[in-house]
């Protein structure tokens, strides 16, 4: 298993962001989560990428057997983990081909070029390379950025927050495109979406509610789940795990 | 030390300040190569005129370009001092004639300055229609060892352009006080970029001021500072709009480390109910998610720290 996530808890002041959450991703495959706004997917993002200083209270986050739970955001990423931020920060003075180069620096291996990355997200070399990585940049043009700068890493494990977000809807191909290549390089993926089409895309898929994963299994149930009880929910982060259990387990 | 020697430090120095050195031997380049009061060497090309005089403590430069003059290269202009001590005075008049197009590259260094002073007055004029685009970047060795003093008074002339840039972000600053102004006529543009890192005990002051005289002039200036270790930087700005149509902008972003102060003043002057000026300024340390963003592109905390302030220096 590349990724273990084994009953791990998050107290933010007097919060439990995350509570006994326990999730795994074999090598190589993509594996979508699926939870409404402000049940802690993105925070459980960070806590897995060290973010912020972010360490769990209990519990063990392991990557291909090493325990990470506590290890600075740089050692993971050579260890092979990285983040696709939902809303890339811009950069004043950096080029597109600067930071791609950066991520590439300590690509796993060295068998592609930059500027097929960013061919590869829908953007063209000629047009974006030499651009800077500033405000002047539409948050999508940043966040197809971003996804090139992750398969320039050449990750183990990519988690991606909701690539999909703000992007249009004949662009998704092209993200979907993006995420099955990494995935035939083997990378495995940890897609956060709200997107029902592209949480298909995964192999399996968990729910989470109330920080916690409530249930993993073949996408389309859970998504079927996910859009007939939470897409409309009335009850954030009061699950109903009777139901839940009775419909997914 | 001879003059070929001074030439041969001042052009490592140089070098080292990212400058290529075939610009220094090309004879289809303009220059002024000018070690402390030595006069090594000037290049003229056609249109542009130099005159430098040699005077106890430093060199009097007149550089005039005619009118109408478009220059494809930029002309150059080395100065410096090598010895570790030493005083230099520049004192230079700038004339750029109707419709000309000039670009200059200065490049000032110091790169073994333990007690250094470098005075700099400069008096600016453009032309009208013409353009003057002016960027001085500086080398300082490790010392901090120098006191930079650079003085402009610009005048633009109607519809001219003045663009001057100032960079000092490798080695030590030591002391910088940088006053610059600009006067502009109708239809003028003027646009200061400054830019300096400051480390240990540095002091940097920076004031920059931009009158907006004439209709329909346009005015930005644009300072971005670092300061770490216990350096002190203070910025003070000033845009004046005094014409009708009169545009003003002042963008300042300065970032701390350690126990360094940085500090901000704009001031806003607007006499005219149909000119606008605008200003924005942002202190602060280093953000944490584009640290933590290169990070998770498995850069050392350091090196991303680097990276951003590299970036927003360049």
């Amino acid at each position: 298993m590349l990724l273990k996530v084994e009953q791990v808890t998050l107290t933010l002041g007097d919060n439990k962001v995350l509570d006994r959450l326990s999730l795994q991703v074999p090598e190589g495959d993509i594996h979508s989560l699926l939870g409404v706004n402000g049940v802690g997917k993105s925070t459980l993002a960070g806590l897995l990428m060290g973010l912020n200083g972010l360490r769990p209270d209990a519990g063990q986050i392991l990557l291909d057997g090493a325990d990470i739970t506590h290890s600075p955001v740089t050692e993971r990423a050579r260890r092979g983990l990285t983040l696709a931020w939902q809303s890339p920060v811009a950069f004043d003075g950096l080029t597109v081909r600067d930071y791609l180069s950066l991520s590439h620096r300590n690509a796993r291996t060295d068998d592609h070029n930059v500027e097929e990355d960013l061919r590869r997200v829908g953007l063209s070399p000629d047009r974006y390379m030499d651009r800077l990585l500033d405000e002047h940049l539409s948050g999508g043009e940043r966040r197809r950025i971003e996804l090139a700068a992750v398969v320039a890493m050449r990750p183990r494990l990519a988690i991606l927050d909701e690539p999909d977000s703000g992007i249009d809807f004949l662009s998704l191909d092209e993200i979907a495109g993006v995420i099955r290549y990494l995935s035939t390089q083997g990378a495995a993926v940890l897609l956060i979406t709200h997107r029902e089409e592209m949480a298909l895309m995964a192999s399996q898929s968990s729910l989470m509610c109330a920080g916690t994963i409530l249930a993993t299994g073949e996408p389309h149930a859970v998504t079927a789940y996910f859009r007939q009880h939470c897409d409309d929910c009335k009850r954030p982060n009061l699950p109903d795990l009777a139901r839940i259990a009775h419909e997914l387990r | 030390m001879n003059s070929v020697d001074h030439f041969t430090a001042l052009a490592q120095a140089y070098q080292l300040a990212g400058g290529d050195l075939a610009v220094l031997q090309s004879s289809q380049v303009a220059r002024l190569v000018v070690s402390g009061n030595q006069v090594l060497e000037t290049n003229e090309m056609p249109g542009v005129h130099m005159q430098a005089d040699q005077m106890k403590d430093g060199v009097r430069v007149r550089l005039r370009v005619e009118p109408g003059t478009v220059l494809e290269q930029p002309i150059h202009l080395c100065f410096g001092v090598v010895p570790q001590e030493g005083r230099q005075v520049i004192l230079s008049e700038y004339d750029i004639g109707e419709g000309a197009r000039v670009e200059f590259v200065s490049h000032c260094s110091f790169p073994n300055a333990v007690d250094v002073l470098h005075l700099m007055e400069a008096t600016v004029r453009v032309g009208a229609q013409a353009k003057m685009v002016y960027n001085e970047v500086h080398y300082h060795g490790p010392q901090g060892g120098v006191v930079t003093r650079p003085k402009t008074r610009a005048s633009i002339g109607p519809g001219g352009h003045y663009q001057a840039g100032f960079r000092m972000v490798q080695g030590r600053i030591g002391e910088l006080d940088i006053d610059f102004s600009a006067d502009l006529d109708s239809g003028a543009t003027a646009e200061f970029t400054t830019k300096a890192y400051g480390k240990g005990d540095d002091r940097i002051r920076v004031k920059e001021v931009v009158y907006l005289r004439g209709a329909e002039s346009r005015g930005l200036t644009k300072t971005n500072i670092v300061v770490v270790d216990r350096a002190h930087t203070e910025v003070y700005t000033e845009m004046h709009g005094l014409a009708a149509g009169s545009r003003g902008h002042m963008e300042c972003t300065e970032i701390v480390g350690g126990q360094a102060v940085a500090r901000n003043v704009p001031v806003v002057l607007v006499s005219d109910e149909n000119a606008k000026v605008t200003h924005e300024a942002a202190i602060g340390s280093v953000d944490r998610k584009q640290i933590e963003t290169l990070m998770a592109r498995g850069l050392a905390e350091d090196e991303a720290v680097d990276v951003v302030v590299q970036g927003l220096l360049r």
